[in-house]
């Protein structure tokens, strides 16, 4: 892609002049490190830090105390670590728990995209921690920023025989769309690629000023939908014949994030545009990249993800440019069903005499407490474990591929340190989840990882009345609309608006097929608890055979069915 | 202001110049007064330096060497007292003085305070050196008085008094009267030692035509507010300035000065009148068995024991004189022993770390109450280098204070002052305070000079009020600034105002040094070290060159890497570094605030 002129860069915002200076991401990113008067990297570096899985927060929970001691805020920052489709050893997870416990604040965050966080570093060990999460074979490249981000995958344990094919598609999707600078071994592992040679870096597919615009990509197996495949800008839906992969249905255009109040900025649901053969996934991929790249709109941030570009041009002319670009043409796609979007907790059986135990994990936070020794206890299992670590795209834990000789020892040890009681909840809570929000995420309007669990065991108190302990409903808060738990996707969600203040939305599908709508709007506790309560109740009462609340809440007229993005807020 | 006027042939005056004193003194108004008492204190500063009362050469002169600038007050105040008795006199800074002048002084007064195991105030060192070589001169013609000051808490109290006092003896002057050895409550003494020498000297020189009476001292000062009468400052903000989990406690104290009249300048220090803690005053009463109610007498006025130590007396600290008079009562075998000359070393180490409560349980004593507090001092005013400039916050002064807590001997102790301010006071009380001026310790009159900053912990405090005034005045010289403390993330004093004046450029640059973020321990002189080549191309540039905080640990290390850094870049041998490092003392380019 070539350079663009000064005039059409100057019509774009300050991060793409940011992206367009700093010499493939490295901007002054070396000197901000080195700046010992603050614990922050200047603005710009900001920016770029993101593509390198980085991002700067500060304990806002010190903010103003900090403020009023002179001290700058209490910088510090959060280090995104890709899993692609979430799999990773047990040695690599006793590395991820043992940076934890000695750079950062002692937690491991397990995301919504079967990513590792860890919060809590601060900038003169920044490099340090970022070199021994490389040292584990992992890495925080492209973890954030504008790219393709961490590519998920269905966790699968039922289907072992083709999760290993489809996961494998992963791998490979995630290494063809990590961009290539060698600016990132250069400034943290300290490795010279680009020497003064003539040699530079390239990008053959995203170009110097990379996309508009962060870019999601999931791979889903059905009939499990947990990965919320129409969330993401990109999916792949695996469709397989007698149990071997064929290829994929391709899903483009979704998306969470929006802002309150800016009606011209939506959730919107992925459209499936057609099926092609396995053999031809990463050229898919790699083609509909470079249309977000040559199409998004650079002159603005909310109007740049990938769902704006196909919503302004239609998917006809989506599929019309793709098949250009691709030579050939698309498939219609080929049928598929979802059913849910859950995990399946505790012991599965898969093949070849394994067992996979699969922990809930409250918002996917591992720690220790006085009472429960979880982080301990998955320590302890990563010493004797032989098979992998699964990251679920509902921030819980796989322990998977136990053989059945091992079985006993695993599970004495989930036992042992409470491990296995964490799936004994209510099937609200089991089919929970919140973003981070306070204290260090930036964008955080509300509480909600150190608010839901609290929330949760009063609703949970109106379902027991109404008999409705062990029915799941998908429920989602975040701190904010730019959606890290999809909580557009939940039956009942909560988007923080202000201090103790949330919008509540209601009638997504149960798994992930339809958006939810906002059925109140800046309500406190009080009355989240007020609102909820009859319509549990009459849920009880009314429901169908094996209605789900998103669906009877709909049909009840309590909020219109979305059927598309741009009906969100109509 | 009713006051009376003196009688005519009380002043110096004639009749007609009486008539326009009188009639100016009765119809200004308070303010103007106020001009004109500043007028005639800066009108009579200048004349100072010439001789005092006609033309002829000054018959005393008056030495004086001191850090904090109380030897200079007092040498103000003696040149005052004599001009008023007729007598000529002159102020001589030992920093400024001719060496060679030494041996045609015919009355010689001299002020000098001690600081730290012993030492002579920075400027003094040189005279100090030269009075105690071979190369002094016999001084059979001189006559001459020494006022020592010094804190009777430290070890060699009054050190520099005793060495000039025995070493102009040796070289032949005749003392005049006995040596006085000031402690913190140092103005009473003072005032009895100028009496007397000048009560001396007027038998001996003959008194110029001038006056009688006190022209000068009754002069009214620009504030009402002195050492002697402080002012009740309103505490308007009172906070910690280390984050959390810092094992350091440094507290930001915004005063009111308003109302006061008192004015300052950065560099100068704020003195502050503290009570002690009630929880030591009660153990002490519980120790020597006194219910606190028992009337005593402290200074002619009754008051409660309570009282005496709450408020009047150090309650904490032990000198060499306490211990002594308490001795006397003691009758203690083992304390005598202590303080027998032949185990200076055991008393030493006994007063480390112990204050008058191990006193008092180590070795107990029947004694009444009055008995108690007669041994003991008084509770001297505390001094704080000022953070502020009035420039940017007027009638505002702010500080920075370190709270002093550790545990020693067994028991948990803490800073009379220190913890006064963190513990005992809350935002909207008030504070006894006075404006403490330190000449010694001034930004450069030229602006357009550049200024390196040395102030690690504390020592921060003047730095803050130097670039406040050095952004309030639009000064153009260069700023740079050294900072260190334990930890980066919760210890760095003021960050957020650095990070704004090095955004604005009133900060040129700055080098920060926290030890303990890393295994091996890093301090500010280190930082200068790495940046010896340009810290010399500063000073080369006519850079000033400031140091505040600590002085054994800091100050000590900061002068030893400045010493390396002028050999190294500027090619000089050692001696020729000393001799530049001096000059730049001399200059007044090289001062020091340092405790």
């Amino acid at each position: 892609m070539s350079d663009v002129t000064p005039e059409e860069l100057k019509k774009r915002v300050e991060v793409e002049r940011i992206k367009d200076a700093s010499n493939y991401l490295r901007g002054t990113l070396v000197k901000s490190l080195n700046d010992p008067l603050t614990g922050a990297l200047a603005d710009s570096d900001t920016q770029l830090s993101k593509f390198h899985g980085i991002y700067q927060q500060d304990d806002r929970d010190l903010r103003d105390e900090r403020r009023r001691q002179k001290l700058e805020p209490h910088y510090q920052f959060m280090a995104r670590i890709r899993v692609p489709g979430g799999v990773c050893t047990p040695d690599q997870w006793l590395q991820v728990d043992r940076i934890a416990n000695t750079w950062c604040n002692r937690t491991i965050r397990l995301t919504t995209r079967q990513a590792y966080q860890f919060h809590g570093i601060i900038k003169r060990d920044l490099k340090r921690t970022i070199a021994e999460v490389n040292a584990a074979l992992l890495d925080t490249i492209a973890a954030c920023g504008d790219v393709n981000r961490n590519v998920m995958c269905n966790v699968n344990p039922e289907q072992s025989r083709l999760h290993e094919e489809v996961f494998e598609y992963t791998r490979r999707i995630s290494e063809h769309l990590t961009p290539r600078t060698t600016a990132y071994h250069e400034i943290w592992l300290d490795k010279e690629l680009v020497a003064t040679s003539e040699k530079k870096d390239e990008e053959p597919i995203y170009g110097k000023h990379y996309l508009p615009r962060k870019f999601k990509t999931a791979v889903a197996i059905p009939p499990s939908n947990d990965v919320d495949i129409y969330a993401n800008d990109l999916g792949f839906i695996a469709i397989a014949e007698n149990g071997r992969l064929t290829g994929f249905n391709i899903t483009v255009g979704g998306g969470m994030g929006m802002t309150h109040g800016e009606p011209e900025t939506y959730p919107r649901l992925a459209d499936v545009i057609g099926y092609c053969p396995k053999e031809k996934t990463l050229q898919v991929a790699e083609e509909i990249v470079k249309i977000q790249r040559d199409f998004g709109d650079r002159t603005n941030r909310k109007h740049a993800r990938f769902k704006y570009t196909i919503d302004d041009r239609g998917v006809e002319w989506f599929k019309f440019e793709l098949n250009k670009r691709l030579g050939w043409v698309m498939e219609a796609p080929r049928p598929f069903t979802f059913e849910d979007s859950g995990d399946r907790y505790g012991w599965v059986e898969g093949i070849n005499d394994t067992w996979h135990f699969t922990i809930f994990i409250q918002n996917g936070r591992v720690l220790d407490t006085d009472d429960y020794p979880m982080m301990t206890g998955l320590r302890e299992i990563a010493k004797v474990h032989a098979g992998d670590f699964r990251l679920t795209p509902n921030q819980n834990l796989i322990i998977g591929r136990v053989s059945s000789k091992q079985k006993p020892v695993i599970d004495a040890l989930l036992k042992k340190y409470k491990l296995s009681g964490s799936i004994h909840q209510s099937g609200l809570r089991l089919n929970s989840m919140a973003c981070v929000a306070f204290p260090t995420c930036a964008l955080a309007m509300a509480e909600s990882e150190r608010y839901l669990p609290s929330l949760l065991t009063k609703i949970e108190a109106i379902m027991k009345e109404a008999g409705l302990e062990h029915d799941p409903i998908v429920i989602r808060m975040t701190g904010c609309p730019n959606g890290c738990a999809r909580p557009f996707l939940g039956e009942i969600a909560f988007v923080g608006k202000g201090p103790g203040k949330y919008n509540l939305y209601l009638g997504a599908g149960f798994h992930g097929e339809r958006l939810n709508k906002m059925y109140r709007e800046n309500i406190g506790e009080e009355q989240i608890l007020a609102e909820l309560t009859p319509i549990i109740h009459r849920y009880a009462k009314e429901r169908e055979k094996g209605e789900k609340f998103g669906d009877f809440v709909v049909r009840t007229g309590y909020v219109k069915a979305v059927l598309a993005g741009k009906e969100f807020h109509i | 202001m009713q006051k009376q006027l003196p009688d005519r042939t009380q002043t110096p005056f004639n009749d007609e110049q009486y008539r326009n004193f009188q009639q100016l003194a009765t119809t200004a108004a308070p303010e103007q007064l106020a001009w004109l008492a500043g007028f005639l204190t800066a009108w009579s500063g200048s004349a100072a330096a010439l001789p005092v009362g006609g033309g002829g050469a000054s018959d005393i002169t008056i030495l004086v060497g001191s850090q904090t600038g109380n030897g200079e007050k007092l040498a103000e105040q003696t040149l005052k007292l004599a001009a008023s008795r007729g007598l000529r006199a002159s102020v001589k800074k030992m920093g400024d003085y001719k060496l060679p002048q030494l041996k045609t002084e015919k009355n010689l007064l001299v002020i000098v305070s001690t600081h730290g195991e012993g030492d002579p105030p920075d400027n003094t060192k040189e005279l100090h050196g030269f009075l105690f070589s071979k190369r002094a001169p016999a001084l059979k013609d001189t006559h001459y008085a020494v006022l020592g000051l010094g804190d009777s808490s430290y070890e060699f109290f009054c050190k520099m008094g005793q060495d000039f006092d025995r070493r102009l003896e040796e070289l032949g002057a005749t003392r005049m009267v006995p040596r006085v050895d000031c402690d913190v409550d140092y103005e009473g003494p003072a005032e009895a030692w100028m009496d007397a020498v000048l009560a001396k000297l007027a038998t001996r020189v003959e008194a110029a035509p001038v006056a009688s009476g006190m022209a000068f001292s009754a002069a009214p000062a620009a504030s009402t507010y002195s050492r002697k009468h402080p002012f009740p400052a309103v505490v308007l903000e009172n906070l910690c300035l280390n984050g959390r989990g810092s094992a350091k406690e440094t507290r930001h104290v915004e005063l009111s000065l308003e109302g006061s009249g008192l004015t300052y300048e950065p560099g100068d220090a704020l003195g502050i009148y503290p009570t002690n803690a009630p929880d030591v005053v009660e153990s002490l009463l519980v120790a020597l068995r006194f219910a606190g109610g028992e009337p005593v007498t402290v200074e002619g006025r009754e008051t409660s024991i309570y009282d005496a130590l709450f408020r009047q007396m150090e309650a904490t600290i032990i000198t060499r004189p306490v211990l002594q008079k308490y001795a006397a009562l003691a009758r203690n075998p083992k304390l005598d022993e202590l303080l027998d000359e032949q185990h200076k070393k055991a008393l030493t180490d006994y007063l480390h770390g112990r204050e008058l409560i191990d006193m008092v349980t180590d070795f107990p004593a029947e004694l009444s109450p009055q008995a108690f507090v007669d041994c003991l001092r008084k509770l001297p005013p505390r001094l704080y280098s000022i953070a502020s400039s009035l420039k940017q916050h007027p009638d505002e002064v702010h500080l920075t204070v370190a709270t002093v807590r550790y545990n020693s001997h067994g028991r948990d102790r803490k800073g009379v002052c220190s913890t006064f301010l963190s513990d005992r006071i809350g935002e909207y009380t008030t504070v006894p305070v006075y404006v403490d001026h330190n000449s010694n310790f001034k930004l450069p009159a030229d602006p357009s000079r550049p200024v390196i900053m040395v102030g690690p912990g504390t020592g921060i405090a003047p730095f803050r009020a130097f670039v406040e005034e050095r952004e309030a005045v639009g000064a153009t010289g260069k700023n740079w600034l050294f900072f260190g403390d334990q930890h980066f993330m919760t210890d760095f004093l003021y960050q957020a105002e650095w990070l704004k004046y090095l955004k604005s450029g009133v900060l040129t640059r700055m080098n920060v040094a926290f030890s303990r973020d890393q295994q091996e321990k890093v301090y500010v002189q280190q930082r200068m070290l790495e940046h010896g080549a340009d810290l010399y191309a500063w000073l080369q540039d006519g850079a000033h060159f400031y140091v505040c905080g600590d002085e054994k640990r800091m100050a000590h290390d900061v002068h030893n890497a400045l010493l390396a850094i002028v050999a190294k870049e500027g090619g000089l041998g050692a001696e020729q570094a000393e001799e530049y490092v001096k000059n730049l003392q001399k200059e007044k380019r090289y001062q020091r605030d340092v405790y």
